[in-house]
Parts: C-alpha cells; sequence; structure tokens
C-alpha cells in the first residue's frame, strides 16, 4: 500500500473509533502545518464534508485553536446557537454542533494536532468521557508519529551543498525534540551505516 | 506616600561566602511588617462578606473581552509581541479561553480588579516563549493573583519557568494554575510553589476540597461550568482550566479581607476553609 493511502486510512480509522466511542454525529481531525502554525483539517467521519479536508485556519482561533496553542482537552457545551460556533463548525466539518469536546495530539513535547468530537451520546459523564477521549488521542499520536516521520523523510536525500545541510541540521536541533533522543538516534544510524 | 514593602524591594547584590541573609537579633530587632493573624480559621473568617474588593488579578491566557458582561470590565489589556515585549492591546480574545477564565473569577469575586496579558497568539509557538514573557510581566508587575488555566509541556521550559514561580511565591504574587487534563507532565502547576486545582463534577461554584495527593492540591468545580464566551456570549465548559479560576476568586476573597497573607499563609487559610478540612471531617 502506498504512503499517502496508509496515510488517509490511519486519519479516516481515528475520526471512526473517536466517533463510535462517544456514539458521536461526527469526529475530526486536524494538524498543525509546522511553519504557520495553521490547523490543516485532515478528515472527518459522520455529519460533514469530506470536501473541507485540506482547508486550513488561522492559528489560535476557536476551541481547536486554543486546545493546539495550550496542549489542554476541553468540553464545550450549550453551543447552538452560538453565531461564533456556528463558523467553527461549518469551517470544520459543515455540520453545526451543541457540544464539542476536543484533545490535543501531543508528539514528545509538543502538540501536533486537535482531535474532536461532536455532539457525543454515548457519555458516562464529563470528567470520564475527557479522561477516555485524552487516553484515545494519545493512543492515536502514536500512530500519527509514525506517520508524520514518514512525512518528513521523504525527499530528503543529503543536498551537495554542506553548508546546506549544516542549516538543516541546525533548524532541527532547534525544535523541541529532546536532544538526547536526537543524539540516540544518531549514534543508531551510524551504527547501521558502519555495520554495512 | 506609599512605602514599598520588604517583599518588593530590589533585590540586593550579594557576594558569595558573605552570610546576608542573617540578622543578628540579639543586637537589632527583626524589621516590622505587616501581619494578617490567624485566628480561628473557617469558611466564614476566611472570606464571609468578602467581594475580591483591592485585589489585582492578571488572567494569563488568549485576552480576554473586556466588554463581556460577565467579565464585567478589564482594568487594561496587554499583549505579548512578537520580540517577546508586553505591551497595551484592545481587550479581545480570538480563541475565547482567557475570557470564560476571567468570567468565573468576577462571578466568585464581583469586586476584584481584573487585567489580561495574552500570551496565546499563535497555535505554533504559544505555550513556550510568549507564555515565559507574559508571566514574568505579570509577576514584576505586582499583582496579587495570577491565574495560569494553561501549562507547557516543553521541558526545556522547566527550570526557566521554576524560578520564575519561586519568584512570584516570594514577592507575594500567588500563581493559580490548572492542572493538566491528560496524563502528561506539564508546568507549572507541578511545582510546589503554586496554587494547583484539578476539577470536582458538583455544581457549586463555592465548593472546593483540598487534596491530600498532590501535586493537583485542590478540587474545584471544573464541570459544566457557565463562561463567558466572546461575542457576549455564554457556553457550558469542562476542564480543569475553568476550575483554576474559581480557586482565583475564592483567593481574592480571602486577600481582600486579610491582604497581608503571604502565599504559604494563603495556602494553609485555603487548606484550612476547605470543604473537607474543618473540625468535623478529623477522625
Amino acid at each position: 500500500m502506498p504512503p499517502d493511502a496508509i496515510e488517509r486510512r490511519l486519519l479516516q480509522s481515528i475520526v471512526e473509533v473517536a466517533r463510535h466511542m462517544f456514539g458521536a454525529a461526527a469526529s475530526s481531525i486536524f494538524l498543525l502545518d509546522p511553519e504557520s502554525g495553521e490547523l490543516v483539517f485532515e478528515a472527518v467521519s459522520g455529519k460533514g464534508e469530506q470536501e473541507l479536508v485540506g482547508t486550513r485556519f488561522p492559528p489560535g482561533t476557536g476551541i481547536a485553536g486554543w486546545v493546539a496553542a495550550s496542549g489542554q482537552p476541553m468540553v464545550a457545551d450549550d453551543l447552538s446557537g452560538t453565531t461564533q460556533f456556528a463558523h467553527d463548525a461549518a469551517a470544520s466539518t459543515g455540520y453545526v454542533p451543541a457540544t464539542i469536546m476536543a484533545a490535543p495530539l501531543f508528539r514528545f513535547e509538543e502538540c501536533v494536532g486537535v482531535l474532536e468530537v461532536l455532539d457525543r451520546t454515548a457519555s458516562r459523564s464529563e470528567l470520564d468521557d475527557m479522561e477516555l477521549l485524552g487516553l484515545f488521542a494519545t493512543q492515536a499520536a502514536c500512530g500519527l508519529e509514525f506517520l508524520l516521520r514518514e512525512r518528513q523523510s521523504r525527499g530528503l536525500e543529503p543536498p551537495d551543498d554542506p553548508y546546506v545541510l549544516l542549516q538543516r541540521i541546525g533548524a532541527r536541533l532547534a525544535t523541541t525534540r529532546p536532544a538526547e533522543a536526537t543524539a540516540v538516534r544518531l549514534l543508531a544510524i551510524a551504527d547501521e551505516l558502519l555495520a554495512r | 506616600m506609599t512605602i514599598t514593602p520588604p517583599w518588593r524591594r530590589e533585590e540586593r547584590t550579594h557576594f558569595p561566602g558573605v552570610p546576608a541573609w542573617s540578622l543578628a537579633t540579639t543586637r537589632q530587632a527583626p524589621e516590622l511588617f505587616e501581619v494578617s493573624p490567624l485566628g480561628e480559621v473557617g469558611r466564614d473568617w476566611a472570606l464571609g462578606g468578602a467581594d475580591g474588593t483591592g485585589v489585582r488579578v492578571c488572567v494569563v491566557d488568549t485576552g480576554v473581552e473586556g466588554g463581556h458582561p460577565r467579565v464585567g470590565g478589564l482594568d487594561a489589556s496587554y499583549v505579548v509581541t512578537d520580540s517577546l515585549t508586553v505591551s497595551a492591546c484592545e481587550p479581545v480574545d480570538p480563541a475565547g479561553h482567557g475570557t470564560a477564565c476571567a468570567g468565573v473569577i468576577r462571578s466568585v469575586a464581583p469586586g476584584v480588579s481584573l487585567s489580561s496579558v495574552r500570551v496565546l497568539t499563535d497555535g505554533k509557538s504559544g505555550t513556550g516563549d510568549a507564555l515565559m514573557a507574559g508571566l514574568r510581566w505579570a509577576i514584576d508587575e505586582g499583582f496579587d493573583l495570577v491565574n495560569l488555566s494553561l501549562s507547557t509541556t516543553r521541558s526545556h521550559f522547566r527550570e526557566a519557568l521554576h524560578e520564575l514561580a519561586d519568584r512570584a511565591y516570594f514577592r507575594r504574587c500567588l500563581l493559580v494554575a490548572a492542572a493538566h487534563n491528560m496524563p502528561v507532565l506539564s508546568f507549572p502547576w507541578t511545582f510546589s510553589s503554586v496554587v494547583s486545582v484539578a476539577s470536582h463534577d458538583e455544581p457549586d461554584s463555592m465548593r472546593y476540597y483540598y487534596n491530600p495527593a498532590p501535586p493537583a492540591e485542590f478540587y474545584a468545580r471544573g464541570v459544566k461550568v457557565p463562561v463567558a464566551w466572546p461575542g457576549g456570549r455564554e457556553i457550558r465548559s469542562t476542564g480543569n482550566s475553568f476550575a483554576a479560576p474559581h480557586i482565583t476568586g475564592i483567593c481574592a476573597l480571602i486577600l481582600s479581607k486579610h491582604p497581608w497573607l503571604t502565599p504559604f499563609q494563603l495556602k494553609t487559610v485555603l487548606f484550612l476553609a476547605a470543604d473537607n478540612t474543618g473540625e468535623a471531617h478529623a477522625p
């Protein structure tokens, strides 16, 4: 199966499971564009419009924006009739919900996306729902980790110019991946190369 | 003329080896300072009849919509800029979260003075440098209480944040921080120099419990909380983010009645006035 198809299948599987866990009307997933901070709408299950997949939203706006910026999950109820949520929801799925539940997706120490569940019906209690969504978001983020690694490694053959290579390494070290993990990975690659 | 209290004085410069922190009390009396004595502390002693008047609270978050009826006006509104300086800004909130927190504080402590520093302006970098800059500014500005319904998961900031939290503690600026809602390690709510808050699920804004199993030290209302939302609206929200401002409001009530309490005294009063710590609860 080509990598793109695996990506789509993983993302779709996350929103399908999230929707069914909570008997929800819809579930959707956003990933953060690391350059612009924009939220990119990646997949939807249930009520909503598949055509909106790929749409970008400005950073820091609405519930998904706050969840992405703060790294905290949140449940918001009684939204119907508020135009801001109508707008948020229309922008995200084309469906206007009465409740939204959203949790961050973490990669290492950084939030890389947001998982939303709209209009859940299979609810035990607010605190239980939030805990379950948080646990599932943690699991989903592990799957996404592999997907994002695959994305980032594509088309990254070493450049001819060593200066460009150094710049790229510098930029990567400045990100929030723990230095220790980077060092271990480097040693593993060195080991692999020497073993050839 | 207002006299600068000892805890707000400029720091002295020190040389290693000089016993600069000691006081020869055999020949020099300890300096006089304002004291709020602890009596028979209970809920009524702590906050009975108080409304938060005279207490300055800063909401470090996504900004606050100052004109929202539930917010009841802001004294000042600031934003951390791209160059990490703090400047005055319009009282707006593009995300809604800070407005919700400010409204909760106002509902508990109607007389309080509310200000806002927007640190979550950029979905990409909001939880790091801007948070540090905004929090440092709020502590140096001399706010009595800072509501932090956010945290960072980035260990890179841990040490600097720890220093800031300690600095706040010694300057009589109490940080009230929301516990994370997920099983991840984040800061500063896990530090002992702050008051950390998670949720209980009862619909009572004044009910709060001491949690003897830290790091979340108190439980306050955090489920289906009616909160302000931008555009003059109201929604119901769940999360520790909305529990923390209840404790911030309760701290404001206590401080308005007992203005000279230190952060450690205030935490003690919070403990003594909680719904599960009175004499009736003794084993």
